[in-house]
C-alpha cells in the first residue's frame, strides 16, 4: 500500500512516521510538501507530529491553510484513510475534519512520557488490530494536548463510539491521576463520524518496534493497512505475508 | 487605520494560564480577584475603507485568527 506522510515546516515525526511504514512493515512510504496541491494516487495520509509553522496564533491553525490540505480533505471527505497523530490531530481539528479542538495542558506543563491507553472500540481501522481488553503502553510528547469539545459533541462521539484511544492506568482504569493534559473524557484519540479519519496525541510510531522497548503503536498501522488490503480485495493471502 | 482584535478563551474551556495568573495576583495580595482570562490582543493594519474591512476581519476572525470551537472575539476597527 502508498502512503503519504506530510511535511509542513516544523513538522519532526514525518521521518519516524515513513520509517515505520517503510522498513518495519515493508509498505510504499513518501514524504509530501505542504505546498504540493496534489496528493497522487495514495492508499492513506499521515499528518504527522512537530510544530507546524511554530505553532503560531494556535497549533495547527496555520497549517489547515496549506495547498496541500486542499486535497487531503477532498480524499478525505471521499473516504480516504487519513490519520493525524499529535500536531496532525490539532491540524485536523483545525481543518474541521474532526470534531473538538486541542487547548494548553491542564498543568500547562508540556508532558513527555509514556501513557496507558484504553480501546473503547476495535471497530475501525485503526483499532481493528488490538486485541479485545487490551492496554496500549504508547509515549506522548505534548504541550496542548487536552481535549475540548461541547457537551452536544461528546455525547456524539459517545453514542457513534468515535472515542479510540482514552488515558488510562495500567490496568486500563479510568482516573484523573492517568490522564496527562486534562482532556475530557480521558480523550486520547478519536475519529470522524465515517471512521476513516483518525486523530490521536500519542505517538505510534515510536512505538512500533521491538528494539524500542515496545510495539503496541504498530497496531494502530497494522490496523489501517489490514483495513485497505480487505478494501482492494487481497484477502487472507496477502494479510499472511506482512 | 487599525483592526483590533481581543481573542479570550469560552467560559466553558478550562484557562490554566488565567488560573495560574489569578492565584499569583492572590499570592502578592490583592485582594478581590474574581476571575483572569488569558487570550490574545492582535493589530492588523490596513488600508482602504473601515465598512468594506469589517465583515472581512469578522471572517478572518471566525476562519483563522480565533477558533470558534474554544474561543469567542470582538474587534474594533479605527
Amino acid at each position: 500500500m502508498r502512503f503519504a506522510v506530510l511535511q509542513f515546516p516544523g513538522s519532526n515525526c514525518d521521518q519516524d512516521c515513513v520509517h515505520v511504514l517503510r522498513s518495519v512493515l515493508g509498505q510504499d512510504a513518501g514524504f509530501l510538501w505542504h505546498k504540493e496541491e496534489s496528493i497522487g494516487n495514495v492508499d492513506a495520509v499521515v499528518v504527522p507530529g512537530g510544530f507546524s509553522y511554530g505553532d503560531y496564533l494556535r497549533t495547527g491553525s496555520i497549517a489547515q491553510f496549506s495547498p496541500v490540505m486542499n486535497a487531503v480533505k477532498a480524499f478525505a471527505n471521499n473516504d480516504g484513510l487519513v490519520i493525524g497523530i499529535c500536531n496532525g490531530f490539532q491540524i485536523l481539528c483545525e481543518t474541521g475534519l474532526l470534531p473538538g479542538a486541542l487547548v494548553r495542558n491542564r498543568s500547562l506543563q508540556f508532558r513527555c512520557e509514556h501513557v496507558h491507553l484504553k480501546v473503547p472500540t476495535t471497530d475501525s481501522p485503526f483499532t481493528r488490530e488490538v486485541p479485545e481488553g487490551k492496554v496500549l503502553r504508547v509515549p506522548i510528547a505534548h504541550g496542548e494536548g487536552c481535549y475540548f469539545a461541547d457537551e452536544k459533541i461528546l455525547a456524539k462521539l459517545q453514542a457513534n463510539h468515535q472515542i479510540l484511544f482514552q488515558y488510562t492506568t495500567e490496568a486500563g482504569e479510568l482516573t484523573d491521576d492517568a490522564n496527562p493534559n486534562g482532556s475530557l473524557l480521558n480523550i486520547a484519540g478519536i475519529c470522524n463520524e465515517g471512521r476513516n479519519i483518525c486523530g490521536m496525541m500519542p505517538h505510534p510510531e515510536r512505538a512500533s518496534e521491538d528494539i524500542l522497548g515496545e510495539d503496541d503503536g504498530r497496531l494502530v498501522f497494522e490496523g489501517m493497512l489490514r483495513h485497505l488490503e480487505a478494501r482492494a480485495g487481497l484477502g487472507q493471502a496477502a494479510v499472511s505475508e506482512v | 487605520m487599525k483592526a483590533k482584535i481581543v481573542i479570550t478563551p469560552k467560559k466553558a474551556v478550562l484557562d490554566p494560564q488565567g488560573k495560574t495568573v489569578q492565584a499569583a495576583l492572590e499570592q502578592m495580595g490583592y485582594e478581590g480577584v474574581k476571575d483572569v482570562h488569558v487570550g490574545k490582543y492582535l493589530e492588523i493594519e490596513l488600508e482602504g475603507d473601515a465598512e468594506v474591512w469589517r465583515p472581512r476581519i469578522d471572517e478572518a476572525c471566525h476562519k483563522l485568527l480565533s477558533n470558534p470551537v474554544i474561543e469567542d472575539y470582538r474587534f474594533t476597527i479605527e
